[in-house]
């Protein structure tokens, strides 16, 4: 049995859950405008804009902004590069302990980030590494190369291998292959993958807890901020900056994958 | 003599214990229109890799033009490929398609475009060079790539399975059409297949592969008429082998012998006495003939029955017979 109608209370059902998720965040945005800087409470006792001038002037705020996009670029780029030449190694060649090789990449997003976090801290530690900015990208760098690695190599495994050996074939060497072959049909599939990679690490904050010495990314600062009675819509102001940087990342790495379902060069 | 286009001195390759290719001796010349014919796993479509430079022999030496091969990357081999599944390139158009080598060679783009649109020409598709590979038919396709890997004017061009995908109609079309291509442009054509059809009038020299090896290579009527061993007979437009102990009885000499099955001839049991006793296993029709299987003592026979001969039923007792100068005897197995 199908039918194309579904019954009014599934909607009903469906329609509450959908706002169950979505309506705190809505209450979010609603506390960044409220006159109220001591607790939230509701409704709010009047509308200000004003939290949006105190935040642009707190140099805290712009400092741990500046960490979190530094950390973010820099751990994307990384991933970039070795989740490409993982998909690479991976999706064109076999070799022993090939699944090994892509369970154990795939593993630091699968492994609760505190894990990860805990780990990482005591191997700083044993190595005698101190805190610092890189050690955070470093944190970070673990599960943004799964993001990359898995889109790569969903599009490496769907582009024909033969594609290679046709650039070849007409004369290409390896660098003009990856230039005029390789590139231009992994590209979406990188800027999607960078942009997730980027989004993840811009909002985590577990692993990075156990990571980071006494710099303060934007989701440790917020946290952080939380527990401070004071000025309070600030940090609501700083949620919804995040929420929007981190949005469109997403947003636009979904428009990037999709509609690319059909085989690229399988020419049949 | 004609000069030598390639030639394979005791070539192999080997994956491990695997004999993918094993010590192929190999004449291709100049000009010649060249079919390597065998099932799947034959060696067949490994020896056309070694060519184009995808694989290299563990053992013995390819030479391309007078100059081995050992060492030298694809792309500085004077030879294409057109590939099974066509790999044209997805994010290019047709035309960058077909100029993508002369790209690579760093010719200008006016140059190159002019010369694409010449090659698209030649393969019957002017005006399809804004089109993207994903909007082409199959048939469309492997013009395109058949343009494209024409377009750096390669000595040897290499045709791997090149019409397989294709409906049979339209392979039978382009059969014609590469014969008159590689007529019309004097090059060495290399392709490799499955179907012996395909082969046999497509090719002026065939190479039959079997596990690795090369079974027997010749003319399309020797390979047909002439099968050197049962696999080439049973493979190649599926003749009827004979064991040596019939053979023995009939032509006096131990070894196996091939009927086609279209000289086989079905006489009633009751009349002849000449001929082998064999009972009618099954019939079939196939629309030019009718497909007879017989079981005889210990092994089978197909023969093929001409329109407007009486079919036996299945089960009926028949004698089988052929003229002697269908029966022919293969080396001593």
């Amino acid at each position: 049995m199908r039918s194309d109608r579904a019954p009014l209370g599934l909607k009903i059902a469906a329609g509450l859950g959908l706002a169950f998720m979505h309506l705190p965040i809505l209450l979010i945005f609603v506390y960044a405008f409220t006159t109220e800087d001591k607790s939230y409470q509701w409704p709010p006792p009047g509308f200000t804009t004003k939290w949006f001038g105190v935040t642009w002037a707190r140099p805290d705020v712009w400092e741990a902004l500046s960490l979190s996009v530094r950390v973010a670029a820099i751990s994307t780029a990384i991933a970039l590069v070795l989740g490409t030449l993982c998909a690479a190694a991976v999706s064109r060649t076999k070799f022993f302990g090939r699944e090994v090789v892509s369970l154990m990449v795939i593993l630091p997003i699968a492994l609760p980030g505190i894990i990860t976090g805990i780990s990482l801290r005591s191997a700083f530690n044993l190595a005698d590494i101190p805190f610092s900015f890189w050690t955070i990208v470093l944190g970070h760098a673990t599960f943004c190369v799964v993001v990359v690695y898995n889109n790569a190599v969903a599009r490496f495994r769907r582009t024909s291998g033969s594609l290679v050996e046709a650039s070849m074939d007409l004369g290409a060497d390896g660098f003009q292959t990856f230039r005029y072959v390789i590139l231009p049909n992994i590209a979406t599939a990188l800027l999607a993958g960078g942009m997730l990679a980027f989004a993840l690490s811009f909002d985590e904050v577990i692993v990075t807890t156990f990571t980071a010495g006494q710099q303060q990314t934007l989701p440790i600062w917020m946290l952080e901020e939380l527990v401070r009675p004071r000025e309070r819509p600030v940090t609501n102001v700083v949620a919804m900056v995040v929420v929007i940087v981190t949005f469109l990342p997403i947003l636009g790495a979904y428009y990037l994958t999709r509609g690319t379902d059909t085989v690229a060069g399988q020419g049949k | 003599m004609r000069t030598s286009a390639v030639r394979f001195d005791g070539v192999s390759r080997h994956y491990g214990e695997v004999r993918a290719v094993d010590a192929v001796d190999l004449d291709i010349a100049e000009g010649e229109f060249f079919a390597m014919l065998g099932p799947s796993g034959s060696g067949k479509t490994t020896c056309l890799r070694l060519i184009a430079g995808f694989e290299q022999p563990t053992d013995g030496d390819i030479v391309i033009f007078g100059e081995t091969a050992q060492g030298v990357p694809p792309y500085k081999r004077h030879v294409n490929t057109v590939f099974q599944d066509y790999a044209l390139f997805p994010h290019l158009n047709v035309l960058d398609n077909v100029a993508y080598g002369l790209m690579i060679a760093g010719k200008p783009k006016r140059e190159r475009h002019a010369a694409a649109e010449a090659a698209l020409e030649l393969v019957a598709l002017p005006g399809y060079g804004a089109r993207k590979p994903s909007e082409l038919s199959g048939g469309q396709r492997q013009r395109v790539a058949l343009a494209r890997a024409l377009i750096n004017e390669p000595r040897v061009l290499l045709l791997d399975e090149p019409l397989g995908a294709l409906d049979l109609k339209l392979r039978e079309q382009m059969q014609d059409e590469l014969k008159d291509l590689q007529r019309k442009l004097g090059i060495t054509f290399i392709f490799v297949t499955h179907d012996q059809g395909e082969a046999l009038s497509m090719a002026d020299r065939v190479a039959v592969f079997n596990e690795g090896k090369i079974v027997q290579i010749g003319k399309p009527e020797d390979i047909y008429y002439r099968p050197e061993v049962p696999f080439v007979a049973d493979f190649v437009g599926s003749s009827n082998v004979l064991p040596p102990r019939v053979v023995e009885k009939m032509a006096g000499q131990w070894s196996h012998a091939s009927v086609r099955p279209e000289a086989v001839k079905l006489v009633d049991a009751g009349i002849g006495a000449d001929g082998l006793h064999a009972t009618v296993h099954s019939t079939a029709f196939i629309g030019t003939a009718t497909r007879v299987s017989l079981d005889l003592d210990g092994f089978s026979m197909v023969a093929l029955l001409p329109k407007g001969a009486r079919i036996p039923d299945a089960g009926e007792q028949v004698h089988v017979t052929w003229g002697s100068e269908d029966l022919h005897l293969m080396d001593a197995a």
